[in-house]
């Protein structure tokens, strides 16, 4: 009933082409949005920012980055971490050069400068293939992160070699710095994350995700049919590179205040972001959303559940969140391993037809 | 001899040791990928786990202590009994056969035929399962492991180089016996796979699955015994590791500095990843020795991936890897 297609026409190109073709999809898409905008900004506290709403929303935005390049393009990347290390770099020297710069010319410039860099390491993808790419971008993970834990210029020749963001004002709201309220962070990642998300449904839907999507299935037959495989993978790393770098940037100004890079982007985070792409579903952007609220909310919950819940010491907590974590992982790999997004898939198709299902 | 050509020599020789160390571990991921088409990111956390179990059986350690003082306020920790070191090798290789099968038995079997992109997130899956399940099973502090290999500075060597050359080099005699069980451990498994039945049929599943299961190998069982094997690798190179540096969390990342060595070498060549460990445990200590002091040192952390990428670009499929063929 709900999902269903019937009496729903397109009369002109532009409502035949859109986003969402059908109707309930739009409306539910704009019910979503309203909420988000409308009515969270008014009802959230620092707890809820911190713990879920903006990890959700900035992990959100570095997975798409990945989803694009690995999901669509077939190009496995372990550097996400070390990207994101790039996003916040240039984010905290944009900061530190240019104070009186709104924050949201900063973040786009940063998520440029991650474009160009991660398209430089983006280069042997033209050669290597496979997971031997894939061991490939551990070297930009452990290069990076050496280069900004080195280099005194990058952290401004700080003592600590940590990097800690300044206040800084959006049409003078202050986003970043420990004087934000929570509502002011939960906006900024929020309208990154739309417009993010927007892009990259577009992107992916036109003539350059198509020509990622041939590159994924078969290199050398797209190759024959006429795309261009070196302007196919160096755009999805490069856009992939425009995303992460955001993220970046959003998760040192925005959510953490301050940040050591081997701590706050190592490889660990590579990791957890391909997780969520892999949970949420490779080649969607729905999955990107869908993964990042996992991967985020199942620490949350375990920690509720031993140590709020059970009152185990933490350590012990830890040990269980690998393990469940982990065991949730394969789980998924065995039981749907296309992700959430295929979930989400079945049960738009069960809708359809539900309550007639013949 | 001019003394910086000295130190050259010697930073060489402890090189070729680490890599040894590092092509122990390449080994194991080799193993399983010639077999299986599985990359085995778990293979450094095996390597901690079994360690892990080793120095719990030897020192008599209560299984999961914590969990059951947690859940019913006992304080249990030990049993109270050692287990001498060979009788707890062989009921390590016991529990890593067990884990082998269980691995595959609920894992693997259900992924069979599935993209290697998600055979290898399985996996880390199973990584971070193994890396939790282990500190939950022994406790993550840092341990002692002790097996009685002898340790500290081989003092012959440094006597004999200080009467040739005037100068004692140091070199750690654990190097040397890791050096020596590698050696025949990977005689050992070229003996395996040439002359034995398993062994025979290993290299035939390796070579093609479908012809291997029509003349009547069962891929379960190879897949359970080539498991078996890189646990049975693992542990060494857990010894070798633990015995050298504690056992501890950092053990586990030695399967990111056995990845280079792979790329370098070949994901299927065994010669390879023994080259490519020596190459990369050279590589990465002379450069730190000669560039790193220029560049403010600890350039051992990704000289040998930038290494094995420069390398990759020229040769795609490594130094000994099979030639890659594309087919549309």
């Amino acid at each position: 009933m709900l999902y269903r297609e019937a009496g729903d026409f397109s009369t002109t190109y532009p409502q035949d082409s859109q986003t969402f073709p059908i109707k309930f999809d739009r409306y539910r898409y704009y019910a979503v949005l309203a909420i988000a905008f409308g009515i969270i900004p008014f009802v959230i506290n620092d707890y809820w920012a911190n713990a879920v709403f903006v990890p959700f929303l900035i992990y959100a935005i570095a997975a798409i980055g990945l989803n694009i390049l690995t999901g669509y393009c077939g190009q496995v990347s372990l550097g996400t971490g070390a990207f994101m290390a790039v996003g916040a770099y240039s984010c905290y020297k944009l900061m530190t050069a240019f104070p009186e710069v709104s924050m949201l010319i900063h973040i786009p410039l940063s998520g440029l400068i991650t474009a160009g860099v991660v398209t430089l390491f983006g280069l042997p993808s033209l050669r290597i293939k496979g997971f031997y790419l894939a061991v490939a971008t551990l070297a930009a993970q452990f290069f990076l992160v050496w280069l900004f834990n080195k280099v005194g210029w990058f952290y401004n020749y700080s003592a600590s070699g940590q990097i800690s963001a300044p206040e800084r004002d959006v049409f003078g709201i202050i986003v970043t710095g420990p004087n934000t309220e929570a509502w002011a962070k939960y906006l900024i990642c929020l309208l990154f994350v739309t417009a993010c998300a927007l892009a990259a449904r577009n992107l992916t839907r036109g003539m350059t995700g198509r020509s990622w999507m041939a590159i994924r299935d078969m290199d050398i037959a797209a190759e024959i049919i006429g795309v261009n495989p070196l302007k196919a993978k160096l755009t999805a790393f490069a856009v992939s590179g425009f995303f992460v770098g955001i993220a970046g940037a959003l998760f040192f100004s925005v959510y953490l205040g301050a940040a050591e890079v081997g701590e706050s982007f190592g490889i660990d985070k590579s990791f957890l972001v391909l997780f969520m792409i892999i949970i949420g579903g490779l080649g969607s952007i729905f999955g990107s959303f869908a993964g990042a609220a996992f991967m985020v909310l199942l620490p949350v919950f375990l920690k509720n559940v031993f140590v709020g819940g059970l009152g185990w010491p933490t350590d012990l907590a830890a040990h269980l969140q690998f393990i469940v974590s982990g065991g949730l992982i394969v789980m998924f790999l065995i039981l749907e391993p296309h992700g959430l997004a295929q979930l989400w898939r079945i049960a738009k198709e069960k809708l359809r037809l539900w309550p007639f299902p013949h | 001899m001019p003394d910086q050509l000295l130190f050259a020599m010697e930073v060489t020789l402890n090189g070729l040791m680490a890599g040894v160390l590092y092509a122990l571990v390449a080994l194991g991921f080799v193993l399983i990928y010639k077999a299986s088409g599985i990359f085995n990111y778990a293979q450094g956390v095996m390597a901690l786990f079994s360690a892990m179990t080793l120095v719990g059986i030897m020192d008599g350690q209560i299984p999961f202590a914590h969990l059951i003082n947690a859940m019913f306020g006992t304080d249990l920790h030990h049993f109270g009994w050692h287990v001498p070191a060979l009788a707890a090798i062989l009921l390590t290789v016991v529990v890593m056969v067990v884990f082998a099968w269980l691995v595959q038995v609920v894992i693997f079997r259900h992924l069979v035929n599935q993209e290697p992109i998600l055979l290898f997130m399985a996996t880390i899956g199973l990584a971070y399962f193994l890396e939790g399940f282990g500190d939950l099973m022994w406790g993550a502090e840092i341990k002692k492991l002790d097996v009685g290999l002898p340790q500290g500075i081989n003092d012959w060597i440094d006597l004999t180089t200080f009467e040739t050359f005037g100068y004692g080099f140091f070199i750690d005699n654990l190097d040397i016996s890791a050096t020596i069980v590698a050696v025949i451990l990977v005689a050992g498994l070229i003996v395996f796979s040439q002359y034995t039945k398993q062994g025979r049929a290993l290299r035939a599943v390796a070579d093609d699955h479908q012809a291997a299961l029509s003349v009547g190998i069962s891929l379960n069982y190879i897949w359970v015994l080539v498991w078996s094997v890189a646990g049975f690798v693992a542990l060494i190179a857990g010894i070798m590791w633990g015995a050298k540096s504690g056992v501890q969390f950092s053990l586990s990342l030695i399967a990111l500095k056995a990845l280079p060595v792979l790329m370098l070498g070949g994901f299927t060549s065994i010669p390879g990843a023994i080259v490519g460990g020596l190459i990369i445990g050279v590589g990465e200590k002379l450069f730190e020795f000669l560039i790193g002091p220029m560049v403010g040192g600890a350039t051992e952390n990704w000289f040998a991936y930038v290494l094995a990428l420069l390398f990759l670009v020229f040769r795609p499929q490594g130094l000994f890897g099979e030639k890659i063929i594309e087919r549309v």
